[in-house]
Parts: C-alpha cells; sequence; structure tokens
C-alpha cells in the first residue's frame, strides 16, 4: 500500500507567498511591481521564481509603470499580473480605467492596509469602495475576490486568472495584511503548463490578418455609448453568474452576521461562542464583493430580525448591505479602523447586545436602520 | 519603330501606413514623420512583427494610420506599455511615438526608466515646442519668451524653468545605447532623419538595448504661421536652442554597421 | 483542544521562529494551525511576537485576546503579555534577562535560564528553542518529539550544522519546565 500523506499535500504557507506560488502554478506569464508593505514578500516570491521559469518579471520605477507594464503584456495576450496595497492602488487606478474600457484581461491583489494616506501597515478592508464601485475614472466594475484564508487566497488566485480570461476584465484578489502575512497550512495546485498560443485579438503583429488594435479611445459620442453598453452587458453578466459567497448557521438565525475576508472568518469564533450561549446567529460571507450576493442577502433579510455588519472600515460594505435588505431589517454596523483587527469577543459583544433589543419594537426612525457603532478606543 | 512606354512605379506608400486620411493639421510634419517610419519598416520588412505605442497627443490616432498591431497608452505611460510588449515578446518589434508634453512632462518617470534599462524598445519623440492636441498651450519644450495658450506673455522662465533638453538628458543614461535629435524642416535635414530612424529599428532589431530619435517637428496651426514659416520657425529658433546630432552612440551600435 | 499561544521577545531573538517550528509540529500532526506575526518597520532590536493557533477544529480568529499560553523572552514582552494570559493559563519567561517579579495568581509561571542554557549550549541565539521546549512541555499542546521532528524536516538545508545543537536546546528547555506553582 502506498504510504497515506497525513498533511495531504498541504504546506505551512504565509498567505503572500502562497497568492504567488498559485498564480505560478496557474500559468502566470509575466509579473510587474512595486514594493509596499504588507504584500512585499508576494513580489520577492515572484523575484526569485520567475526567471528561474524563464518568465518575466520586473521591479517597475512605480506602480504608475507597473500597471501600464501589466497593460502592455495583457494586451500580447500572456497572463499577466501586478499586486500591491491601498496606496500603490491608487496610483495604478488611471491604468485599471483603460485596461477596463480596453478588455483585456488582468489580475491585481490588493493586500490592503491602514488607511486614508500613508496610514499605515497593518490589515484593513477600507480599500472595499476602491475595488468594488470603480477602480478609476469612468464607469466599469472589477471582479473581487476576498479571501479568508491562505487556501482561498490561493484557490481564489487560480480563479482569478480564469475569470480574467473568461469575461475579458479586470479581477481583483482583495486580501489585507492578515492574509497576507498569515501563515497556514494549505494545499497548493498542480503547475498548470504555460499557454503558448494567444488569443486571436492580442498584438503579436499583424502577420497574415488585419491589424489589431487595443484602445480605450472613441472619440463619437454614439460609438462610446454603445462601448459602454458592451461593458455593461459583461458586468451584468457577471453579476447574473460569478456571485459567490457563504452561509454558516443560518438556517434558524435570528441575527445575520455579514462581514468578508478576515473580519468573515473573525466573526464565526463570535458566532460559535454566540450560539454556545444559546443566541441564533449566523453568518453570511461574501466571497465576491463585486459581483455582491444580493440575492442570498435578500431571501435571508426576509427570514431574520436584525442584521450586524461587521468591517475593517468606517463602513463600506455595510452601505451595499442596506441597498440590499430593502429597509426589512434593521442594519447595525461594527467597525475598526485604522488597522486594528477586531478580536472574536468584540464582535461577540455586539452579538448579544444585539440579541438583548431584538423583540424592542422599531422605533421608526431611520437611525436605527442604519446604527452606527465605529470604535474610537 | 514605334516607341514603347512603360509606366514604372516610382513612388507608393508604403504598406506599413493605411490608405486613410490622416486628421492632422495641414502643414504639420506628423505625417512626414509617419511617412518615414512607414517606409522604413517596410524596407526592413519587419511590418508583420511590428507593434505601435501611441501616446496621448495630437498623434493619439496614430494606429489608425499604420497598418500595424498598434495600443493606446495612457497619458505619458507609453513606455512602461511597451516594455509589457516587449519583455513578453521578445521577436517582436516595438515603438512608441510620443509628444513632448506626454514624453518630457507626464511621462518623464517612465521614459527615463525605460532608458535606464535599457529596454529594448524604440521610441520616436516628436517635440514641437507646443501642446497641439490642447489647442496650444506651453509645453515643458517651449522656448523662453514663447507666446501659447497658456504663457500668454511669453514663457516665463524664471516662473517656469528653462526649457528641457530630451536627448541631451537620456543620452547620460548608462542604458540608453542610441540616442540622437534631427528635424524636418529641409530635404537634407528629413533624409537624415529617415536613417535615424533605420539605425533606431537596427538597433532594437539586435536586441542592442534603448534606441531615441528626437524630432523637431512643426505645429503651424498653434505657432500661428503658415506651414513654410513653420519650418523656418524650426531652423531659426529651435534647431539653436535644440541642437541636432548623435548624443549617443554606444559602440554596440557603431558595430552594427 | 485549542492552544492559543503568543511569542514575544526582541527582534532577532528568534520568537517568531521558535513560533513556527511549532506550527509546522502543528500542521504535521495533523491539527489546524495558524501563525501570524507582527510586522512592521522592527527588522532588528524591537519587541516582535506572533500568535500560533494549534487547534482540533477550524480556526476562526487568528488573533487572540488572551492566549492560553505565553513564551516571553525579554521585560517588554513579561510587561505588555502577563496581564493577558488566560486563568489557568501558562507563562513561559526568560529568567536570564527579565528581571519583573511575576505578579498573577492564577496562571503557571516557567522560569526558565534560556538565555543562560542556550549559552552553555555554545549559541545564545538558541534561548528561543530552550524556551520552546519547556512550553511544549509546560503545556502538552504537541509532544516534544513531534516538535524535534519538525526541526528537523523542516530547518533548511543551509541551517543543518544548527539542528543538533538546537534539538538539545529543545530537549534542555524540556527539562527544565518543572511549572513553579504560584
Amino acid at each position: 500500500m502506498a504510504p497515506v500523506d497525513p498533511l495531504q499535500g498541504k504546506e505551512l504557507l504565509k498567505g503572500n507567498v502562497a497568492i504567488a506560488e498559485a498564480a505560478i502554478r496557474a500559468g502566470l506569464q509575466a509579473y510587474f511591481g512595486y514594493p509596499i508593505t504588507p504584500q512585499t514578500e508576494l513580489l520577492e516570491h515572484m523575484s526569485l521564481r520567475m526567471p528561474q521559469l524563464g518568465r518575466t518579471f520586473l521591479q517597475a520605477e512605480s506602480e504608475v509603470a507597473a500597471i501600464n507594464m501589466v497593460y502592455g503584456a495583457a494586451c500580447a495576450g500572456v497572463r499577466v499580473m501586478t499586486s500591491s496595497s491601498g496606496p500603490g492602488i491608487s496610483l495604478m487606478q488611471e491604468g485599471l480605467s483603460y485596461i477596463a474600457c480596453s478588455e483585456v484581461p488582468v489580475v491585481i491583489v490588493d493586500i490592503m492596509r491602514g488607511g486614508p494616506g500613508l496610514g499605515n501597515i497593518q490589515p484593513t478592508q477600507a480599500d472595499y469602495n476602491q475595488l468594488t464601485k470603480s477602480a478609476g475614472h469612468g464607469d466599469f466594475h472589477s471582479i473581487v475576490l476576498a479571501p479568508s484564508s491562505v487556501q482561498e487566497a490561493i484557490d481564489f488566485t487560480v480563479l482569478a486568472f480564469d475569470l480574467a480570461e473568461k469575461y475579458r476584465t479586470i479581477v481583483f484578489v482583495a486580501g489585507d495584511g492578515m492574509i497576507g502575512q498569515m501563515m497556514e497550512p494549505a494545499r497548493l495546485p498542480p503547475m498548470q503548463k504555460v499557454r503558448t498560443t494567444r488569443p486571436d485579438w492580442a498584438l503579436t503583429g499583424a502577420k497574415g490578418r488585419e491589424k489589431n488594435i487595443i484602445t480605450s479611445l472613441y472619440l463619437g459620442g454614439e460609438v462610446l455609448e454603445s462601448v459602454n453598453q458592451r461593458l455593461q452587458a459583461k458586468i451584468n453578466r457577471i453579476r447574473a453568474e460569478e456571485v459567490r459567497y457563504e452561509e454558516m448557521l443560518t438556517d434558524d438565525a435570528d441575527i445575520l452576521v455579514v462581514a468578508f475576508g478576515t473580519t468573515g472568518r473573525i466573526a464565526k469564533t463570535a458566532i460559535r461562542e454566540a450560539r454556545r450561549q444559546g443566541v441564533r446567529v449566523g453568518l453570511l460571507r461574501p466571497i465576491t464583493l463585486f459581483p455582491f450576493p444580493f440575492a442570498p442577502l435578500d431571501e435571508l433579510s426576509k427570514r431574520v430580525k436584525a442584521i450586524l455588519v461587521v468591517e475593517m472600515s468606517a463602513g463600506q460594505m455595510v452601505e451595499d448591505v442596506r441597498l440590499g435588505v430593502w429597509g426589512r431589517v434593521p442594519v447595525h454596523f461594527y467597525g475598526r479602523t485604522g488597522g486594528v483587527v477586531p478580536l472574536p469577543g468584540e464582535i461577540l459583544d455586539q452579538i448579544l447586545a444585539l440579541a438583548g433589543r431584538l423583540d424592542e419594537p422599531p422605533s421608526g426612525e431611520l437611525r436605527e436602520f442604519v446604527g452606527m457603532s465605529v470604535s474610537v478606543s | 519603330m514605334e516607341e514603347q512606354w512603360v509606366e514604372q512605379v516610382v513612388y507608393q506608400r508604403p504598406k506599413s501606413l493605411s490608405k486613410v486620411p490622416t486628421h492632422y493639421c495641414p502643414g504639420c510634419t506628423h505625417g512626414l514623420i509617419h511617412k518615414l517610419i512607414g517606409e522604413v519598416i517596410d524596407e526592413l520588412g519587419i511590418r508583420e512583427r511590428t507593434i505601435a505605442v501611441a501616446p496621448v497627443g495630437c498623434s493619439v490616432l496614430l494606429y489608425n494610420y499604420f497598418e500595424l498591431d498598434g495600443a493606446e497608452a495612457a497619458h505619458g505611460r507609453a513606455p512602461a506599455m511597451a516594455t509589457g510588449l516587449k519583455r513578453v515578446q521578445p521577436d517582436k518589434i516595438v515603438f512608441t511615438y510620443q509628444g513632448d508634453g506626454d514624453l518630457a512632462s507626464i511621462g518623464m518617470a517612465e521614459i527615463v526608466w525605460a532608458a535606464t534599462r535599457g529596454e529594448n524598445i524604440t521610441v520616436f519623440f516628436i517635440n514641437n515646442a507646443i501642446y497641439g492636441m490642447t489647442g496650444g498651450q506651453m509645453a515643458p519644450t517651449s522656448l523662453p519668451g514663447q507666446v501659447t495658450r497658456s504663457s500668454p506673455m511669453g514663457r516665463d522662465v524664471e516662473m517656469t524653468g528653462m526649457p528641457i533638453r530630451m536627448a541631451e538628458m537620456l543620452a547620460e543614461l548608462p542604458g540608453a545605447s542610441y540616442v540622437v535629435r534631427r528635424s524636418v524642416h529641409d530635404i537634407r535635414t528629413i533624409k537624415e532623419s529617415k536613417k535615424a530612424i533605420r539605425t533606431a529599428f537596427r538597433v532594437q532589431m539586435a536586441g542592442a538595448g534603448f534606441s531615441l530619435v528626437e524630432f523637431l517637428s512643426s505645429c503651424p496651426t498653434n505657432w500661428g504661421l503658415t506651414p513654410y514659416q513653420s519650418l523656418d520657425w524650426i531652423k531659426q529658433n529651435m534647431v539653436p536652442y535644440y541642437p541636432l546630432g548623435d548624443y549617443k552612440v554606444a559602440d554596440i551600435v557603431k558595430d552594427l554597421k | 483542544m485549542q492552544e492559543e499561544m503568543i511569542f514575544s521577545g526582541f527582534g532577532g531573538q528568534g520568537a517568531l521562529f521558535a513560533g513556527m517550528v511549532l506550527a509546522y509540529a502543528g500542521m504535521d500532526s495533523g491539527k489546524n494551525v495558524t501563525w501570524i506575526p507582527s510586522y512592521g518597520p522592527e527588522m532588528r532590536g524591537g519587541t516582535a511576537h506572533t500568535t500560533v493557533i494549534i487547534s482540533d477544529e477550524e480556526i476562526g480568529s487568528p488573533i487572540v485576546q488572551r492566549p492560553s499560553a505565553a513564551l516571553v523572552l525579554n521585560n517588554p514582552s513579561m510587561e505588555k503579555y502577563e496581564p493577558l494570559v488566560k486563568e489557568g493559563g501558562v507563562l513561559v519567561y526568560n529568567s536570564s534577562l527579565i528581571s519583573i517579579t511575576p505578579r498573577r495568581t492564577d496562571i503557571r509561571y516557567v522560569p526558565v535560564p534560556a538565555s543562560d542554557v542556550a549559552n552553555e549550549l555554545g549559541n545564545v541565539k538558541m534561548a528561543n528553542m530552550v524556551a520552546l521546549g519547556a512550553l511544549v512541555t509546560a503545556t502538552g499542546v504537541l509532544s516534544l518529539e513531534a516538535v524535534i521532528q519538525a526541526l528537523r524536516d523542516h530547518l533548511p538545508e543551509s541551517k543543518h550544522e544548527m539542528l543538533e545543537p538546537n534539538v538539545q536546546a529543545l530537549r534542555r528547555g524540556a527539562e527544565l519546565a518543572e511549572p513553579v506553582v504560584a
């Protein structure tokens, strides 16, 4: 009998390194980036492995240059990515807007850090609006995948390339300092062969065919409107087909916690403890932040008595949740900012406090529905 | 015996240029420089593996005028985009075509770093001392005292600094292999420009590193001059500040000949 | 079983590495583990800590308010984590460097002269392994042999000349882990 591997192929991997290696194994052909904490191990891993494998690695002079190098390589039809953190993503927004309109596939990893401004390097989720609403000027949305473990970081990185190519779109893998810096046992995917063919739209030289042009410039109003309509049709297809989420203990829940990524997993600890104390509470964890899981939220909002949104921000996803529940139930919010990670006990306190107020009649005032409790401790 | 008259083709549109009218103003030398580039691409037989990267500026629609694969870059970022295109397919010939605002102002970091890395791309830098597309504002290369829409009293160098000489500056970078300045204001300078374009492409074909040709180019519309006066203005005003010449010809380039 | 542990010391004392060895041992024993460092500008000299959780179940939060055990190698770490250890928890501390007198009565203190022992064994840098040996024995989170095996399996090839001395350090630490009941 073959010996049984007790680890089932698992290795102890740091999030940043795991993402880098997963991308390589997904057939990444080129990486361009600029160092920024807390994602730098990702770039460092690329700097060693990509040249070893005969693939392209280049440390760019800025995030501005990095995203435009990514844009160029994507125009050549190869699998390409970059990674950064909030300040760098801000610099990339120009390029991202061009890429969105040009419809070339790219994968961007954002390991979020405290902001605004230079902020700090601790984990936050305060790039939610930046990534999900429109990571640049003009009308567009990118697919945003939010891992809550190192294994998911690996799996979503591989998925990101497939989705990017399927829809010719930008896909973000949105982690935070915790996901990037944490080590967990995880299983890497097998090494895929690097694709040798190029899509027919790629810029490979007009040999034996009409020339290909990749641009985001459309001077006529009607022609640009038709481009926008095409982009929006694609985004609607993504909304219909690519929603991903996890539900935990929602069947009988009176209280629904909505949290993603790092706060999603921290909330699980709080929810299990609340259950032990007899509170019927469950979790909706959006995995795609865009497209947001509005349909399951709609269903759950018909059954639960209150919703608690927990984020490492002053309240960004909570706006989507409020939008999605049609005012049926009060939506409360608990957030930590500045790179402070909420501890399970803090979330538990919020759940217990809410559980004690479920029978109170709603006051009818709007603020009941937008209960903000940003901690200022 | 009856004399035979045979028609011979003595001139035709380069295959690398598309059969479309350009949007360039009458007398603007963009079209001329396009033609020179197209002719050289034909002569070198590289049309089917050449990729053009257009800038933001008057030549923003460049990809419509060349029968080449082409991309439109963000303002100033063409060298970064060309870097991406070239690094993943080193067998292709990749060139950018950038104006003075694109290359010498907003895209300063990208051009300096492409040259510093010795990026194996070719850059055509069109210096006409003005922002043409936005309607004639001051450029980084506008001359001292030059009246533009955003320097109506003339460029005040006390306030804005002196115009920047890119060829000289980039030539200082060890990564640059071939950096020259040419003009297109008369037959002699046009012929020399074409030779430089050819050398620049040959540098890239040989994998010899970064090549850049700066052209002094005209903008009759925004200079408020006739096409003929504009050519004279290049000669009288631009050439003295931007001397023509070879600023960097690395040994590896000399060996090409 | 879920053990939630903090490892803390000056940058360079190897608190993070000690945590990582334990995390590897946990993984190799088929447990769920998380290892998360403090990260920041302090590459050398500042205090650095890591949180390691070893559990039979899926781990929710990888950070903890009240660790069930702590391994502290210097005074600032003692100041910070002594009050946070859960009631009935274990505090392993480097008595070679830590001058603070224990102040609680509801946790188990395990003083280990880790730096002195490491010095005797030939390299003060092995204080982390001495303390880890003590922590493993005092908590029973994993067997000492599992930790030694993890070190053998995961120490990079380039550092293999340090393998046996480190194994010795782990064993010495384990021997010293006689709990002083407060």
